[in-house]
């Protein structure tokens, strides 16, 4: 076997790998609950790519076909209905995951330097993200499918001058039809995905040449054991991390089978009822609300009124709320990174950052009224006043000296 | 060979030259893709006239057909409805049809139409491609007491009245498309054509 392996590494650096990633990659000894997030992201993305392939073989991407395939997927496939839920339950479960694990990185300043590029790599990984989700929600040519797309679409048409010849080419057509789903099929199985892994590889290549953060907020590499250079705070990811991880697992199995099996639709915030009528490209579903992962910025959108005779301010505004993330580790001037050792002015801002997300989100999915439309107006000035106020009061606040090495709380 | 002689001017010149050649011929590989998810052939041949038999619609009926996959409306607009459209101009972003691009030349009118009678326009909400659905009802009770009948957005709540011309305070920036269109005879219209071409 020895022999094997060194014939191998001859050839590959395989032990090497082994080692540079896992059983000598030294990880911060302090991790917390907020960490299990990034592997758990991984496992989505795994299990996400299995029942996908599984799905595509009998899947049609034909707007005729399409429909009917999917309830054909769902009463005659063998355990198809098991494949599609676990399918539908893991987008809304990625969502949920990555979203928790931005949070985990605005909490303990992940995205501060020497991080910036993992932390722009993780926006790319999210933007893309939300790109297959969109292509994906096409596929069951369901109504809410349709018209969802039909939304997105448009919102291009809003640039001004070339808007209308561009969503013409995003959709090969006119309206949304056959070509639409057609492309956005070979969007969703192929070409994002590619995208997608080359992104998370560089993520991670990125994260264990500069080492993790941890919820002190210190750099571990700082102080080193002058014998074997090995940081004194630091475990190796294998086993210890390893082994840690596997419980997160187990728990977030237990949480999404749970789904899978018992609330696949989930109140229909994860499979919207709409969707089970197919699509009629002659009739708009009476109330029409995105999946709840994009509500947020939907809420946005319908909080910006049209200006000079065009909605390009609403879509404007949408994309810079998505795009602000990139600007994160520049606009945050705190000498200190973790929330444990900042003051008050960060911490009320964070606060109302949260109110402000998930309150939009809330919005996104109610129909309009004009109290609704004033209340996304003030919050969406909370969203965009935490990043652009970020270096204001970052600055000016009050910290507590960071530890010379991570703490055992 | 010594390195001390080495002429990197020209190093330069043609690794310039050889990225700045790649590069176009690069570029111009990508044209056929990009051009591959213009609509195909068959999606433009799709959008031919529609024909339609006006006699079918009730008065103050809504009636709908597909152009180039488009939801078309047809209203039969009664006397009543006419009457109350000149209204509420003070209302409205775009009373007089002012905007060039959202109905032919013959429809710029304070109907918005060939035969006052009949509304015929494109229901594709202009805020983001929703379909309005028709609102008959005068002071309908989710709608305000004020509400003279027209077109309401479930998507993003745009109103528009029985000429398609859309209210102030709407997320739609403008005025439903008015289709060219033209009259065949008394209760025949070809939706897709003027009568000039």
């Amino acid at each position: 076997m020895d022999k094997l392996l060194a014939w191998v590494d001859a050839r590959l650096p395989l032990t090497a790998t082994y080692k540079a990633h896992l059983s000598e990659y030294f990880a911060p000894k302090n991790f917390n609950f907020w960490y299990y997030f990034g592997s758990l992201a991984l496992l989505v993305l795994v299990i996400q790519i299995l029942s996908g392939i599984f799905l595509t073989m009998h899947y049609k991407p034909d707007a005729e076909l399409a429909f009917s395939s999917v309830e054909y997927i769902m009463r005659d496939v063998p355990w198809g209905w098991l494949i599609r839920y676990i399918h539908s339950t893991g987008a809304s479960a990625f969502f949920l995951v990555v979203y928790l694990h931005m949070y985990r990185g605005l909490i303990y300043g992940s995205y501060r330097g020497p991080r910036e590029l993992i932390w722009i790599f993780g926006v790319l990984i999210y933007l893309v993200l939300m790109g297959e989700a969109f292509f994906g929600y096409l596929l069951p040519w369901g109504q809410m499918s349709y018209w969802g797309a039909q939304v997105i679409v448009n919102l291009f048409s809003s640039v001004p001058f070339i808007g209308e010849d561009l969503s013409v080419w995003i959709r090969g057509d006119f309206v949304v039809s056959d070509a639409t789903l057609n492309r956005f099929f070979a969007f969703h199985v192929i070409a994002f995905p590619l995208v997608l892994l080359g992104l998370v590889a560089v993520h991670l290549v990125a994260l264990h040449e500069v080492g993790s953060n941890n919820p002190d907020g210190v750099e571990i590499k700082k102080n080193k054991d002058p014998v074997t250079h090995i940081p004194v705070d630091g475990i190796p990811f294998h086993p210890y991390y390893t082994v840690k991880d596997i419980l997160g697992v187990v728990v977030f199995l237990i949480v999404f089978s749970a789904i899978v099996f018992f609330a696949p639709e989930m109140g229909g915030y994860f499979l919207e009822a709409n969707n089970f009528i197919p699509a009629d490209p002659l009739k708009t579903p009476p109330h029409i609300a995105p999946v709840w992962y994009f509500t947020p910025y939907y809420a946005v959108l319908r909080a910006i009124p049209p200006m000079f005779g065009s909605q390009f301010p609403g879509v404007a505004a949408m994309g810079v709320a998505v795009l602000i993330f990139f600007a994160l580790p520049w606009l945050d001037k705190s000498p200190v990174k973790s929330i444990r050792y900042r003051g008050p002015k960060f911490k009320i801002a964070l606060a109302l950052f949260i109110v402000a997300f998930i309150g939009l989100g809330w919005l996104g999915i109610q129909p309009v009224t004009p109290l609704y439309t004033w209340m996304a107006r003030i919050l969406t000035a909370v969203y965009f006043g935490f990043f652009f106020l970020m270096p204001w009061y970052t600055k000016n606040d009050t910290h507590k000296p960071e530890p010379q090495r991570v703490t055992d709380k | 060979m010594s390195d001390m002689n080495v002429d990197k001017s020209k190093r330069r010149f043609l690794v310039v030259a050889t990225s700045a050649v790649g590069g176009v011929a690069a570029a111009g590989t990508v044209i056929p893709f990009v051009a591959s998810m213009l609509p195909s052939a068959r999606a433009l041949a799709a959008g031919a006239p529609v024909e339609v038999d006006l006699s079918k619609v009730e008065p103050g009926m809504q009636l709908t057909v597909e152009w180039r996959g488009k939801p078309v409306w047809i209203v039969n607009r009664t006397k009543e409805m006419l009457d109350l459209l000149g209204k509420h101009d003070d209302r409205l972003v775009d009373p007089a049809s002012d905007s060039t691009s959202q109905q032919p030349e013959y429809c710029k009118n304070p109907t918005r139409s060939i035969k006052p009678q009949y509304l015929i326009a494109v229901g594709i909400c202009t805020h983001l491609g929703c379909s309005p659905t028709y609102r008959k009802e005068i002071g309908a009770a989710d709608l305000g007491a004020d509400w003279p009948g027209g077109f309401f957005c479930p998507c993003h709540g745009s109103r528009f009245d029985l000429a398609a011309r859309v209210f102030n305070g709407s997320p739609a920036p403008t005025n439903l498309v008015i289709p060219p269109h033209k009259y065949l005879s008394e209760t025949k219209v070809l939706i897709g054509e003027d009568a000039k071409a």
